[in-house]
């Protein structure tokens, strides 16, 4: 039987400011306020964990670990993973700026402790909107890459990944162990329940402290500045298809 | 030192994106190289040796080219990387997979998406679905960018490069092509048209009913939010958006779109941006050149049959 040996699912789950939320510009211009904002799972890490639970109920894999690596409030993020079904979290603690080289590389030690068969991360964080971090933990771990994963299917021993790509889909197929990273069409999340929620809470967090994995994450990108973009010049209403027509044949744009 | 860019195609032409990453390398004042993958692509190496700013085209032909993974892509961006100060390319589907494993293989970080480049190694990128502009700053010694195709114009031809044959190395077997599943259309690929049409998902199945004759008009492209998409109205490679594709033709329709902030980060570089949208308070309006408060069932055949006139 295929489903004989372990098919441990690892999850990459990172905390960042609610998508709903527009994130305001320091006064002195060094950095995004984030202090006080409210935060949850990065959405695309959302659709992994549900990918990895469905996984899990279909009997397909044999149990679902969920990561983070950051400061100890993205405790908040596991809680959420557990809540939807995730076996065990852990957390790597550091409060140090992370990117993704640094993320791949501790994702890498955590990949090697727990030996997963299958490693889903979401495709983008919507904070940075890097979009880095699945494909560089592949590559440390020498893995195939399933990027923008909108459909995934396991087959003995590969998984076959359906892939958004400019101008439509392609799919391959990758050897196990493999990394996918999802897209928004791979699932719908299910809605965490009130009860599921407080079991979370009660649940133990493996809890590894970044320093003592002895891994070199000091951050290769300096930020200098951000500021907000900007403003488009103020626009018109128009009170009707021909004025709209009319405004459009002066700009030129007929 | 100069600089490789790893160069995409549809199998016929290089990818106008490849043509305005030549215009983002110029920041650099070094040797343009331009990297072609395929297989049976000579015609695809002598199409980007004519790229104006072009030096040198490096052509890796081999059959298991003929759909680049991006595991051997990588592969062989790492074997020649090693001797260039800069791997660029655009921030598409193709080279979002391939860069950033490239970085971690050099040990290096990446430049995702930069808008803008001060050489030798400061970009500025939008962040937070573009509600903010971060400007950073590399310490490697090989920088690993994808630019953001939109925001450089692109290199025309007027070059005629040298082509030199490099030799990939053997498909490391991590991964299988199977199949593609390419929408064919006689419209302009929607990240380089002049014009784009969008719709939300309040179109439902009249989504290409009702915007096709318009984007037809001005042989536009048509694009829609990703809730028109979820909804199954509009395919997957047309979402405009943070998670989607980023536009700024010289004119945008945003059709029944509310104007969320993950839509209007594809879309608010567009030069005119025309909104239809019945509710008067629709966030969209804020960033409309040319707001229009209208039931768009009425609105978009009138404004069809008036620009037919
Ligand atoms: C992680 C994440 C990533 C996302 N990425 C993207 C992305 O890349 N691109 C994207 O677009 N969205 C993205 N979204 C979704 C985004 O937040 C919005 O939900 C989405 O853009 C809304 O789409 P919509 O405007 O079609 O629908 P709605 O917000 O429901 O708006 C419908 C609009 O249609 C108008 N309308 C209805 N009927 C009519 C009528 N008869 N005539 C005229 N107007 C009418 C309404 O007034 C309303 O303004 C993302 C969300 C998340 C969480
Ligand atoms: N700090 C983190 N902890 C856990 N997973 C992360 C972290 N940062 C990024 N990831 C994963 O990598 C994906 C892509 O992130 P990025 O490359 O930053 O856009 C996210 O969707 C997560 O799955």
């Amino acid at each position: 039987m295929e489903w004989d040996h372990n098919m441990k699912v690892l999850v990459a789950v990172k905390h960042v400011v609610d998508y709903n939320i527009k994130p305001r510009v320091k006064q002195d211009g060094s950095d995004v306020d984030i202090a006080g904002v409210k935060m949850g799972i990065n959405p695309f890490d959302e659709i992994a964990v549900e990918e990895a639970v469905r996984l899990k109920e279909r009997g397909i894999a044999t149990e679902v670990v969920a990561v983070t690596i950051g400061k100890a409030n993205s405790q908040d993020t596991l809680r959420h993973a557990l809540a939807m079904g995730a076996d065990r979290v852990v957390l790597v603690e550091t409060d140090a700026d992370l990117q993704p080289l640094g993320v791949a590389k501790l994702l890498k030690a955590v990949v090697e402790r727990e030996q997963p068969r299958l490693i889903i991360l979401g495709k983008q964080a919507i904070d940075d909107d890097l979009g880095q971090t699945g494909q560089m933990l592949a590559a440390l771990i020498n893995a195939g890459q399933g990027t923008f994963a909108s459909v995934i299917e396991v087959k003995g021993d590969e998984i076959e990944v359906t892939r958004e790509i400019d101008g439509g889909t392609d799919v391959v197929a990758l050897k196990l162990p493999a990394v996918v990273t999802t897209d928004l069409r791979l699932n719908e999340p299910r809605f965490i329940k009130l009860p599921a929620m407080m079991m979370a809470k009660k649940k133990p967090i493996d809890n590894i402290k970044a320093a003592d994995l002895g891994i070199d994450i000091a951050p290769r990108l300096k930020q200098l500045k951000v500021a907000d973009p900007e403003p488009r010049k103020p626009g018109i209403k128009v009170a009707n298809v021909a004025e709209l027509v009319e405004n459009l044949r002066l700009a030129e744009v007929l | 030192m100069s600089i490789l860019i790893l160069a995409e195609h549809d199998g016929k032409h290089i990818k106008q994106s490849t043509r305005q990453a030549v215009t983002a390398a110029g920041a650099w004042q070094l040797p343009v190289h331009v990297l072609v993958t395929g297989s049976n692509s000579a015609v695809l190496a002598k199409e980007a040796s004519e790229i104006a700013g072009v030096a040198k085209v490096l052509h890796a032909d081999a059959a298991h080219f003929e759909h680049p993974l991006a595991e051997d892509v990588a592969a062989l961006l790492v074997q020649l990387g090693a001797d260039y100060k800069v791997i660029l390319s655009a921030h598409t589907a193709f080279s979002k997979s391939v860069l950033p494993r490239v970085a971690a293989l050099l040990d290096v970080a990446m430049i995702s998406d930069a808008v803008s480049i001060t050489a030798p190694a400061t970009y500025v990128r939008p962040i937070y679905a573009g509600n903010v502009l971060s400007t950073v700053e590399s310490s490697d010694a090989i920088q690993v960018v994808t630019i953001r195709a939109t925001s450089f114009a692109a290199a025309a031809n007027g070059a005629n490069a040298e082509v030199t044959a490099v030799n990939a190395p053997v498909s490391a077997g991590l991964s299988r092509w199977i199949k593609e599943d390419k929408t064919v259309s006689d419209r302009p690929e929607l990240s380089s048209a002049r014009v784009v049409v969008s719709g939300g998902r309040s179109l439902a199945e009249r989504f290409n009913e009702l915007l096709e004759p318009l984007a037809h008009r001005f042989g536009g492209a048509l694009g829609a939010t990703r809730a028109a998409v979820d909804a199954g109205f509009a395919p997957n490679d047309i979402q405009v958006g943070q998670t989607g594709t980023i536009v700024a033709p010289e004119l945008y329709f945003a059709i029944g779109i509310s104007g969320a902030m993950q839509h209007l980060a594809g879309m608010k570089d567009s030069k005119i941006i025309v909104a239809i949208n019945h509710d008067p308070d629709a966030p969209i309006f804020q960033h409309a050149d040319y707001g229009l408060v209208a039931n768009l069932f009425d609105a978009v055949p009138e404004l069809t049959a008036a620009l037919s006139k």
